[in-house]
């Protein structure tokens, strides 16, 4: 196959680079060897933390072996990396906090398991926000491999810009071809955001349908694993091997079988309804991205498919309501985090209560403390009328003004966040400027709908556009076609930051 | 419905959260901005209204899924216990709690 | 509600109860790790009972069994739906720093236990049971200035049965809390060993002067003996009225007992200790109970002790008293249902089961389930008492002989033993004339008006007899002979 042998294999995406391990033009221990020297050629970037060669290695010298027996699974030998969100018997897991540094896990996430049964192999872990709660990768308090101490996470297209978060790691090691797929995380945005901030792909599927088992928990009602990788059929591959229910193990999990999403992507999109939300398009939607936006509406218009302007009238509600459910069961998800069974204890301390509260003070950084003490405060005694039980009302109407436009539209579209990737630092004393910018993506978790960033263009300072899809529940399927059809289409998704 | 110190000291307590004086003064003031924002979402009608705890109740029942009473989690506590800051006699230890 | 309040220095006692009862599952409440008491430390304790990050809790089946089934045995509301919500705290011992309960909305809601206080016939009102998972343990004993955390017990699945506040005596709290032991063993939800802490009982205690308003209660925590539960109330009433008496306000308070000194003692008040901060567990969609599992569930069940009890003592003729003892077990019950069934003296079963049977189990230790003697050879054994082959007293040596092993047939062992009774009333009237020709003196008295004169005639027939006549067969030929 030429297309596969003149391409260098970080520039193979991930069905090649499977066609290619089949057809043993290269061995998955070569693969392996070749982005693990990719990750630590360019770790300045700082999307690693945490690397087992010898781990990675064997996994890949299985891989190879059952490619030789003809038991190879549909992701056989393809290099994959995992969000430190993800626990992992062969890697240390911190999710990006002092808390869990050096934390070794007994067990695998159920994502992790499901990826490996389907062959993949497991590069290393990437960084993210500490616990998931960020939107710029500027909150992690992991050393990145090649560094002792923490370090900024960088957007490959410039490399003095945030890459979005929380999943930052995950979307810088695509973009920057530092593995040719991750997974990630989404709470409130946090695979979407990355995504559109450095012109990847990826896709939060509906609630419930990917196991949150081994994901260490941020917000238990909203968070949800997905794959990111460079365009919507790799996604695709990721997102079948990671879908399916876990009875035994997530409560949460639905019951709706494993999907085939790759089976629809080449579906025809004509007559295609898109949704516009009005409110997605007010005076806080930066004109760079609205016209990077508004072109990948048109090529859908030449794709045959057409958009039907739709409300979506609770949007600025939802940052609240975000902010209130997300904090509220973050803060009790942490309370596990007390120095007694595992991960960090404080050295110095007088008695029991000062021992947790120390370890808890040196153990989370200031972001989490935050979002700790707004849970505590909104469940507390007097408040929680007011404030919890509230939001979780207003979730309802936002999920049934969803399923309101779905009445006219079969896909939403609209932009992924107002601005482009902003600098580093620059929200530094304004931590309210992060929660802001989540506005778009968050309507989409409260509800619990599949969403999806597909990159759209790019806006000042060349810096990439995602597009938004949100599709109604369990409609990943359509969602992939759309987004595979204007990646037909277009070329937004082939282009590579440069110096890499 | 602005917070007061000592309603920092009240949560951060709750928390178990050590803070210094400047931190509670930093939060003190980035809690009450947070809350400014909050208090449009409380003047809201939602009588009649029943909260959304799993999402996909919106559009249908969510029950509890329940497994058979087996006991098939072998002892492993070698492994579960790696990661534990003091252990002795496979017990964890913690400053002696009083009751 | 209730009829007399015995009043203590003229203060009425007001007692509620939470029961915190372990049920008998083979596996924890939300995790697959066995629940089996006396391991070693931490060896049953898995990843989701450790709460490692990224473990998530899974509803064990059988634990809402054992709910369904309390809530039929107490003529309880079993909720279609219910929720289950965290309770926010930090302790060694609460490995997720919440516990998973429920709050809002419990499995079983109302109900009542109705129990004897003596001869009076008490109900206690329920407000509620509900599931939960219990903590792990501290031990302090061998480690200088820290604790050892054992999470064993962590996620062992438990049923918080909370009371209205109807008590009104330690003794009605006692006899309320036999009574719930009794009914959660019968009905197999709990094994209700209390020593292993199976069954566990918060006591929330208050006085007030008759009429007045409710006082401010104190909880006597994890009281595990009836024994303790009735010394610590007790004790708990006195120090109230004297500190009332002395002018004190009571403070609400978690207090626990010291069985060593008798007395209860505050524990350290923890700050903001009421504030949970409950919330839905997100992790734990609504627990749904169809009408369906309800009615096969109330199919499976077994007559409750007191509706037995009640038809021992119309089917049986028993009195109250005799069939509230039979139904102290299952077991117990069924093994006097099969001798009074198989011999047809019911009032002679029950005599022998609360009488010899029961002394020797309790000198054994042992349960009705190992007693030596089946109920079809002590219904044979009473079938020989009544039709008249053998008296009450030689009776007891045959069962004697049963119990130890000695021998297994009832009548074989009469034989051997020689212990038939004397029934042939020709020799026995023979035997009564020659005493009352050698006792001419007795015979007199006794004529005379003097009773004890008769007994004295009936033991020398009993003697020259050798103890094998008939007692009753005696009495009444004698009486007969001397025209009395």
């Amino acid at each position: 196959m030429t297309t596969t042998t003149t391409k260098a294999l970080h520039d193979l995406g991930v069905s090649e680079l499977a066609a290619g391990l089949r057809d043993k033009q290269f061995s998955a221990v070569e693969a392996a060897r070749h982005f693990l020297a990719r990750a630590k050629a360019h770790q300045n970037l700082g999307a690693y933390v945490a690397l087992n060669e010898d781990a990675t290695l064997a996994q890949a010298q299985a891989a190879d072996a059952r490619l030789a027996a003809g038991t190879a699974g549909a992701l056989e030998g393809v290099p994959i990396a995992h969000k430190d969100i993800f626990v992992t018997r062969d890697f240390p897991s911190t999710a990006g906090s002092r808390m869990l540094a050096g934390y070794q896990s007994p067990f695998d996430a159920t994502v992790v398991t499901r990826l490996a049964d389907a062959g993949a192999v497991t590069l290393g872990k990437l960084n993210c926000d500490e616990f998931a709660m960020g939107s710029s990768n500027e909150n992690s308090a992991a050393a990145p491999v090649g560094f002792d101490a923490p370090a900024p996470v960088r957007n490959p297209w410039d490399t003095t810009r945030i890459p979005g978060g929380s999943s930052g790691g995950s979307a810088v090691a695509v973009a920057a071809r530092l593995a040719p797929a991750v997974t990630g995380t989404d709470t409130g945005g946090s695979i979407r955001q990355p995504a559109s901030f450095c012109g990847i792909t990826g896709i939060k599927p509906t609630y419930g349908r990917a196991s949150r088992y081994g994901m260490i928990a941020f917000a238990s009602s909203l968070d949800q694993a997905g794959p990111m990788a460079r365009s919507a059929e790799d996604c695709a591959l990721l997102l079948s091997a990671m879908c399916g229910p876990d009875p035994d193990r997530d409560s949460t999990s639905l019951d709706v079988p494993a999907e085939n999403f790759s089976a629809q992507l080449n579906g025809s999109i004509d007559g295609l309804r898109i949704g516009i939300p009005v409110e997605f398009f007010g005076e806080g939607l930066a004109p760079d991205v609205r016209a990077a936006v508004d072109g990948a509406l048109k090529e859908y218009e030449k794709l045959g498919a057409r958009l039907v302007p739709i409300s979506l009238p609770r949007t600025e509600l939802s940052i609240p309501v975000y902010y209130i459910i997300a904090p509220a069961e973050a803060s009790s998800n942490l309370s596990r985090f007390d120095g007694v069974k595992f991960g960090h204890r404080a050295k110095d301390y007088a008695d029991l209560v000062d021992m947790y509260k120390k370890t808890r003070a040196e153990g989370f950084g200031d972001e989490v403390k935050r979002r700790i003490m707004i849970g505590a405060y909104v469940l507390s005694h007097g408040y929680y009328d007011a404030y919890y039980l509230q939001a979780q009302k207003i979730r309802r109407m936002i999920a049934d003004d969803f399923q309101d436009a779905f009445k006219s539209c079969d896909v939403i579209a609209g932009p992924v966040a107002p601005t482009v990737a902003w600098k580093l630092g620059e929200h530094g004393n304004d931590p309210l400027a992060d929660y802001l910018a989540d506005i778009f993506t968050l309507p989409g978790s409260l509800a619990g709908l599949p969403g999806m960033s597909v990159p759209a263009g790019f806006g000042e300072g060349g810096l990439p556009v995602g597009l938004q899809l949100i599709g109604n529940y369990f409609q990943e399927a359509r969602l992939l076609n759309a987004a595979h059809r204007l990646q037909q289409a277009t070329d937004f998704h082939l282009r590579q930051p440069g110096g890499l | 419905m602005a917070l007061t110190p000592q309603d920092i000291g009240r949560i951060a307590n709750l928390a178990r959260l050590e803070l210094t004086p400047s931190e509670s003064e930093r939060m003190l003031t980035q809690l009450n901005g947070f809350f400014d924002i909050v208090e449009q979402m409380r003047a809201v009608d939602t009588s009649g209204i029943t909260p959304l705890a799993h999402p996909v109740a919106a559009i249908q029942d969510v029950a509890l899924r329940l497994r058979e009473d087996v006991a098939s989690e072998p002892n492993q506590r070698e492994a579960n216990q790696k990661s534990a800051p003091a252990v002795e006699r496979g017990l964890f230890l913690v400053p002696k709690v009083i009751e | 509600m209730t009829t007399t309040s015995k009043l203590i220095h003229g203060y009425e006692v007001v007692i509620g109860f939470e029961t915190h009862t372990q049920l008998a599952t083979q596996s924890k409440i939300f995790s697959r790790a066995p629940t089996a008491f006396g391991a070693e430390p931490n060896t049953q304790a898995c990843a989701v009972d450790l709460a490692l990050p990224g473990t998530l809790p899974v509803m064990n089946r059988e634990a809402v069994a054992c709910a369904i089934k309390l809530g039929l045995a107490l003529g309880s509301h079993i909720a279609p739906v219910s929720i289950f919500a965290r309770k926010n705290y930090f302790y060694p011992d609460l490995p997720k720093g919440y516990q998973i309960s429920q709050f809002e909305i419990p499995v079983v809601q109302g109900g009542e236990v109705e129990f004897f206080l003596g001869d009076e016939k008490r109900t206690v009102r329920l407000v509620r049971a509900h599931l939960e998972e219990d903590a792990g343990k501290s031990l302090h004993e061998d480690f200088i200035g820290q604790s050892g955390i054992d999470l064993n017990r962590a996620g062992t699945p438990l049923l918080e049965i909370v009371t209205e506040p109807d008590m009104r005596s330690s003794d009605e709290a006692v006899a309320y809390a036999k009574e719930l032991h009794k009914i959660v063993t019968w009905i197999g939800i709990c094994d209700g060993n209390m020593q292993e802490g199976s069954f566990r009982c918060d006591a929330n205690v208050s006085v007030r002067k008759p009429g007045g308003p409710l006082g401010t209660r104190r909880e006597i925590k994890n009281l595990n003996s009836f024994k303790f539960m009735q010394q610590a109330i007790d004790y708990e009433i006195r120090w109230q009225i004297d500190q009332i008496e002395d002018g004190h306000a009571i403070q609400q308070a978690t207090v626990l007992f010291d069985p060593d000194t008798g007395e209860t003692r505050a524990m350290r008040t923890k700050e903001d200790a009421a504030d949970y901060r409950y919330f839905p567990d997100p992790d734990l969609p609504p627990l749904h109970i169809s009408e369906q599992w309800v009615q096969e569930q109330r199919a499976l069940m077994a007559e409750l002790p007191r509706t037995m009890a009640a038809r021992f003592v119309a089917d049986y003729g028993l009195p109250e008293y005799d069939a509230t003892t039979l139904t102290q077990s299952k077991a117990m019950a069924a093994y006097f249902e099969a001798v009074a069934q198989a011999c047809g003296q019911p009032k002679l079963a029950s005599n022998w089961i609360m009488g010899e049977v029961s002394r020797r189990l309790n000198t054994s230790e042992s349960g009705i389930e190992q007693a030596p003697v089946g109920a079809s050879q002590l219904a044979a054994l009473i079938g020989r008492i009544a039709d008249g082959t053998v008296s009450n007293n030689a009776a007891r040596q045959v069962f004697d002989a049963l119990w130890t092993g000695e021998s297994t047939d009832v009548d074989a062992t009469i034989e051997s033993k020689g212990l038939k009774q004397m029934n042939d009333s020709g020799a026995l009237e023979k035997i009564i004339d020659e005493v009352i020709a050698a006792n001419p003196d007795n015979v007199a008295q006794f004529r005379a008006g003097k009773d004890k004169a008769f007994n004295a005639l009936v033991g020398q027939i009993m003697k020259a007899s050798k103890g094998k006549a008939n007692p009753q067969q005696v009495n009444d030929l004698l009486r007969a002979k001397l025209g009395g």
